[in-house]
């Protein structure tokens, strides 16, 4: 009878979706739903490409987020590399003149150096992620700052832009830049589901000693996790170039906090492990959905910051709720 | 589950009484932040405007100063909600205007509240302050009551760049008459026009040169962190500490002496006078361009010989922030 029982309930959690993959699906639509009859504007291909095109940058930032924390890291620093790089890649190709497509690799090299940092750092220094990104969020501010004089890159040549124009599918204007950041979703969902190395990032956020014990290489993992990580916020470089027009050294100063955000309202585990990258693009969404539907509506934006204050609590309430029962 | 969703309808219930009356014509204001008293007042201003011309308003800000990206996210949100006129107070100056293009491009008009755009050409108008101006005045103010005493001037600017910040600090040292990099002026520091970071500034500045007599601020939280360095070194009585803005507790801080004399600025009017050129575009697709100048007034209790000045009274009356 005991056994019975046992095994009906695990079959039944088996079947059915853990809430914490399904609540970020479920808050997405409930909020689309009420945008929907509050505003006749919010339902419109025109609109939702809008709110895809508004959340590209935090969106590939929070891949890279996603990763780091799988790993029970944090990456605070996130934004400020961003800055970095964004800065780097229009200076390169204004200032000193080099081939724009040069350019944003030196700015994607950049970034990927500040991951390669804090990876260097919490591998092998053994310094808490948290303690290591506080240090470089500051340090990468400061030499952004200098770098670029705390003065905005204008007059960017036409190939930097390229991700912020936009193609026509039917009625509506898509961005070349949300096309990239879905396609890294795509990509990163495979990598993490189907191969080696990303099954080896679970098994490091899981328990790093089990997974060394099992023949893991757990340093070059991590390490291989902050670099891409830094790779990706130079994609986002590029992608915020493209969108705002400029190199913007005053950028990302946020953006370490709402792509944590987004990734908890996605329902991965800030203790590593457990998650799935789609659930940080529906965080980023959630996000996005209630910025805009509440401006369409005419709500101060104060209302904004709080609803999604209340979502974060939730999120991880529920993760928490969910993680005892299983 | 069932909690997390009675508790998302019910905020969203809450937040759907917040809603307005459909088909108004549409404006946008976009401040810099929400929480800054200066631009609770601006929204105040604006509020009024569009009650009394009937235009339904939309206002959103950035999270923090220097936030261009969610700027940005609230132009496109407003011009889809139908909005026709932004009025916006920007963050950065340049990073904004290829987004200000693009909103322009669709037959919005744009005016900058408050801080213009570089080029400035990049909105219709500018309705502002001359900050250059509210330099001067507490500059000459200073120079009147010097005379011949020679100044040890502490500057505590707002931060690099920043072309209000430049134009407050250039208008002071022309209307106290000394040339950039004159040897009076012993020391410069960036206070964000933060009250916290202008106290840090000013201790540290007291101890790079300990003469110092004379110290402009970017605002008066910075003038007020700059008294609390000056107390704790027991030279409040001997320096004589000058602003800009002329929010409340400013000019309460000029009733009390703690600031000798501050330029005040009209947030209300500049958000007043952008919401009925808005109107007045909507209405007639009349535009306005240009630079217009919404007014700075020099408050002070210890008035100088032919300086022009209101005292702390005329001040409080015409202040933001609590009164």
């Amino acid at each position: 009878m005991q056994l019975m029982k046992l095994y009906l309930d695990r079959s039944h959690l088996n079947r059915l979706p853990p809430l914490s993959s399904l609540g970020p699906c479920i808050a997405l639509l409930a909020a689309c739903l009420f945008f929907s009859m509050q505003s006749d504007r919010f339902l419109s291909g025109q609109n939702f490409s809008l709110i895809l095109q508004q959340v590209t940058v935090v969106g590939v930032i929070a891949i890279g987020q996603t990763l780091i924390i799988l790993t029970a890291g944090i990456d605070l620093s996130c934004g400020m590399a961003m800055a970095l790089g964004s800065v780097v890649m229009t200076k390169f190709a204004t200032d000193h003149g080099v081939h724009p497509y040069l350019a944003v690799g030196c700015g994607l090299l950049a970034c990927t150096l500040v991951g390669y940092l804090n990876g260097a750092l919490v591998t092998k220094v053994r310094l808490p992620a948290f303690i290591v990104t506080l240090g470089t969020m500051n340090i990468v501010f400061a030499i952004t700052q200098v770098y670029s004089g705390a003065q905005t890159v204008t007059n960017l040549p036409d190939a930097l832009l390229f991700f912020g124009n936009t193609f026509q599918l039917g009625q509506t204007n898509i961005t070349y830049g949300t096309v990239l950041m879905l396609a890294l979703y795509l990509l990163t969902w495979f990598y993490l589901r189907d191969t080696a190395p990303g099954r080896h990032i679970y098994a490091v956020g899981n328990n790093r000693e089990a997974a060394r014990l099992t023949g893991i290489a757990t340093d070059r993992v991590l390490l291989n996790v902050y670099m891409l990580a830094g790779l990706l916020y130079g994609i986002a470089a590029l992608l915020s170039v493209a969108r705002m027009g400029v190199g913007d050294p005053q950028a990302g100063q946020t953006d370490n906090l709402d792509s944590i955000t987004a990734v908890v309202l996605g329902g991965t585990s800030l203790f590593g492990g457990r998650g799935m990258i789609g659930g940080t693009l529906i965080g980023v969404l959630i996000v996005g959905v209630f910025r805009n539907g509440l401006t369409l509506m005419g709500v101060p934006s104060v209302f904004q910051v709080m609803v999604t204050g209340i979502l974060v609590i939730l999120a991880v309430a529920t993760d928490q709720f969910t993680h005892k029962k299983g | 589950m069932t909690l997390k969703h009675r508790i998302a309808l019910a905020i969203l219930t809450m937040a759907a009484g917040l809603t307005g009356a459909a088909d108004q014509p549409v404006i946008g204001l976009i401040t810099k932040t929400d929480t800054n008293p200066y631009f609770v007042k601006m929204k105040e201003g604006a509020q009024e405007a569009a009650k009394a011309k009937g235009v339904k308003l939309l206002t959103a800000a950035g999270k923090s100063d220097g936030d261009n990206a969610g700027q940005i996210a609230a132009i496109e949100n407003m011009i889809a909600a139908g909005a026709k006129v932004i009025l916006i107070t920007p963050s950065d100056a340049r990073a904004i205007v290829p987004t200000l293009k693009k909103a322009r491009a669709q037959g919005v008009m744009v005016i900058t509240l408050d801080s213009p755009t570089d080029p400035q050409t990049a909105a219709d108008a500018l309705f502002a302050t001359d900050n250059f101006k509210a330099g001067v005045l507490i500059g000459e103010y200073a120079k009147a009551a010097f005379g011949d005493k020679p100044a040890k001037i502490a500057t505590l600017d707002l931060f690099p760049g920043h072309p209000v910040g430049i134009q407050r600090h250039d208008g002071f040292l022309q209307g106290f008459g000394v040339k950039k990099g004159d040897a009076s002026i012993v020391c410069m520091q960036d206070s964000y026009g933060d009250q916290a970071k202008g106290q840090t500034a000013m201790e540290n500045c007291l101890q790079k040169n300990p003469e110092i007599n004379l110290v402009y601020t970017i605002n008066e939280p910075a003038a007020a962190g700059a008294y609390k360095a000056l107390k704790a070194a027991g030279k409040e009585k001997s320096v004589m500490i000058l602003s800009v803005d002329g929010g409340c507790d400013g000019v309460r801080n000029v009733k009390a002496g703690v600031i000798a004399a501050t330029s005040q600025q009209y947030p209300l009017r500049m958000a007043a006078l952008g919401v009925d050129a808005g109107a007045e575009y909507i209405k007639t697709g009349k535009k306005v361009s240009g630079y217009v100048d919404t007014g700075v007034m020099l408050i002070t209790d210890k008035q100088q010989k032919n300086i022009e000045s209101k005292d702390s009274a005329f001040g409080l009356n015409a202040c933001w922030g609590k009164k």
